[in-house]
């Protein structure tokens, strides 16, 4: 939304829906010989293929090329990077830094996700039944998710404020003596991916409770004829049917995750002391960050970031096929 | 039995919801709280002596960046259905060449991290000269809502029914008369969904914003609040009045568009 937003997560085609639509749509039109030209598909087609190319393709390449050139701030000016091939993402990996980085990726993307989720899960089957107000209280959860996200990285940082926030007040309250919780190199990794936890359960919410409509009802009918009781009910039937939702959930999760700049650098710029940096931050810090852009090894950091997020896409993919194809 | 459960559960949902509204509950508690108050101990829990001074500040100060992300939010919009609809309704309904190909790349471009893109379109704007300008924030920010707007408009033109065109061409109609008078108005529930996420989007944007118009003079609101907390830290309540101010168009769009909401976030991404 996180993002997800993450910020923002916009939603990516899973399996069933728009393949099934376009497949009748395919059936129809076998019936027919199709009578529009070819071009006329091209020239609806022409603004997205440009916009694609100007707006994607190129700021990759672009990327691609900063990555293997040695840019500083005087070659940018005059456009006389020298070329340096591997070197920067050779710098890049042995850099101490860079595990660090990996560390936090992974701590902040699976901690978030693996939360986000078995939240999201357990509001999702509490909402599953409708009682009482039960769609407009949903319809509240989702207001983290709409929020800019640097509206929700303020609160929250004056809200683990060390001296006036309101947690460690509350914390006091109960003999808790006070937690830095951003300025401390053991606890701000910590209060970023809480505070992206939070960001993020509305997200999980929302998917899976729509993936709980269509577990047929029947089936727990049936289950309770034979004297099942919900913690069977659940992990006997709700929790094998939501497999395949689940799947996209937490690779989405993942996805959208592993970019998250906005969070962690308005709450703790990835501090203190690279304790809250990830690899994302690691990139934006080099780039735009400090006074001095390095923008020829943030590059290769975000090039690497990419392709983690391509291995982990590469997964998604495979698991709509074996879902598409049972 | 059955309505004592039932109220059981609201009770719960409401402590669930008071629990997670709490981080929204406290900004706005904070934005009326007076600078004195600021730094009691322990903090005062409810405003009982609101001041609107946060927000007098607020509004003195940010009014332009609000005007800004406004502009820079519809433009995202427009972008993104010009590009977005047609593309749409070509995939869903023409069966052009590449179709899976174009697939692919959608799925791919969702995955590119928004720092990337940044210093890609850096490096371009720079020659360009459209670093600091309006125009190049809101390109950028339309990347962030076209690779969802065409498969939204997709997975929802698919689902109209080709006879409906088939008859409009029947009567002379072309394939763009036929997009505009039928596809078009049959469309608009998801052209809503997708504008107010595109919208949401690029009010919402803080990467772009502070890599492309860092240095600009006219910057959108996400910037005007972040540079509120590096220039004074102690104004909370005018940073967090300037939040809840930030936070309006995500009010709006919950109370009055919650269905095209939810029709957005489980677009296609769950299998019926």
């Amino acid at each position: 939304m996180t993002s997800p937003s993450t910020g923002a997560p916009p939603a990516l085609r899973g399996p069933g829906r728009p393949e099934a639509g376009e497949r009748t749509a395919g059936h129809r039109r076998l019936a027919r010989p199709p009578k529009r030209p070819r071009w006329t598909a091209a020239a609806f087609l022409a603004p997205l293929i440009v916009y694609l190319l100007a707006f994607y393709a190129y700021p990759l390449y672009r990327n691609i090329e900063l990555s293997v050139h040695d840019y500083t701030p005087r070659a940018f000016v005059r456009g006389d990077p020298e070329f340096t091939g591997p070197a920067n993402y050779l710098a890049v990996v042995s850099d101490a830094t860079f595990l660090r980085a990996l560390g936090n990726t992974a701590l902040f993307t699976l901690g978030s996700i693996a939360v986000q989720y078995a939240l999201g899960l357990a509001l999702a089957v509490f909402f599953h039944r409708n009682f009482r107000l039960s769609a407009v209280l949903r319809a509240m959860f989702l207001v983290p998710w709409l929020l800019p996200l640097i509206v929700s990285a303020s609160t929250w940082s004056w809200m683990l404020n060390s001296e006036n926030g309101i947690v460690n007040a509350a914390l006091q309250a109960f003999g808790i003596g006070q937690i830095n919780w951003l300025t401390s190199p053991d606890t701000s990794l910590l209060s970023v991916t809480i505070a992206n936890i939070w960001l993020g359960i509305p997200f999980n919410l929302v998917i899976l409770y729509a993936g709980l409509q269509s577990v047929p009802a029947d089936l727990y009918e049936a289950a309770g004829l034979d004297g099942a009781n919900a913690w069977q009910r659940f992990w006997r039937i709700t929790f094998p049917l939501l497999r395949p939702v689940s799947a996209i959930t937490l690779l989405l999760g993942l996805v959208y995750t592993l970019k998250v700049v906005d969070i962690i650098w308005i709450m703790t710029r990835g501090g203190p002391a690279d304790a809250s940096t990830t690899l994302a931050i690691w990139s934006y810090r080099e780039a735009f960050g400090t006074g001095q852009p390095d923008f020829s090894p943030a590059a290769a950091v975000g090039n690497l970031l990419i392709l983690i997020a391509f291995a982990a896409g590469l997964v998604h993919v495979h698991l709509r096929r074996k879902e598409d194809h049972r | 039995m059955t309505a004592h459960k039932a109220w059981w559960k609201t009770a719960l949902g409401v402590v669930l919801v008071g629990l997670m509204l709490f981080p929204v509950y406290w900004m706005v508690n904070v934005s009326l709280t007076r600078t004195s108050d600021m730094r009691a101990d322990p903090p005062h829990w409810f405003p009982w002596d609101p001041t609107f001074e946060g927000y007098a500040a607020a509004l003195g100060q940010q009014l332009p960046a609000l005007a800004t992300s406004l502009f820079v939010g519809l433009g995202t919009v427009a972008l993104t259905l010009i590009v977005a609809l047609p593309a749409g309704y070509a995939l869903a309904k023409l069966r052009p060449r590449g179709t899976r190909a174009i697939d692919f790349l959608l799925l791919v471009a969702q995955m590119i991290p928004a720092v990337v893109m940044a210093m890609g379109f850096y490096t371009i704007y720079i020659r360009l000269g459209m670093l600091n300008t309006i125009g190049g924030l809101i390109v950028a920010d339309s990347t962030l809502a076209v690779p969802f707007g065409v498969l939204l408009f997709r997975a929802f033109m698919a689902g109209i029914p080709s006879e409906l065109m088939a008859a409009a061409q029947i009567d002379g109609a072309s394939t763009w008369r036929t997009f505009r008078s039928v596809v078009l108005p049959l469309s608009r529930n998801s052209v809503i969904t997708v504008s107010l996420f595109a919208f949401l989007w690029a009010w919402s944007d803080f990467i772009f914003a502070s890599t492309l118009n860092r240095n600009s003079d006219v910057i959108p609101i996400t910037l005007g609040i972040f540079r509120y907390i590096g220039n004074n830290t102690t104004q909370w309540n005018s940073i967090m009045a300037t939040a809840v101010i930030a936070s309006i168009p995500a009010a709006f769009l919950l109370i009055l568009a919650q269905r095209y909401i939810a029709a957005g976030v489980t677009a296609g991404a769950v299998k019926d």
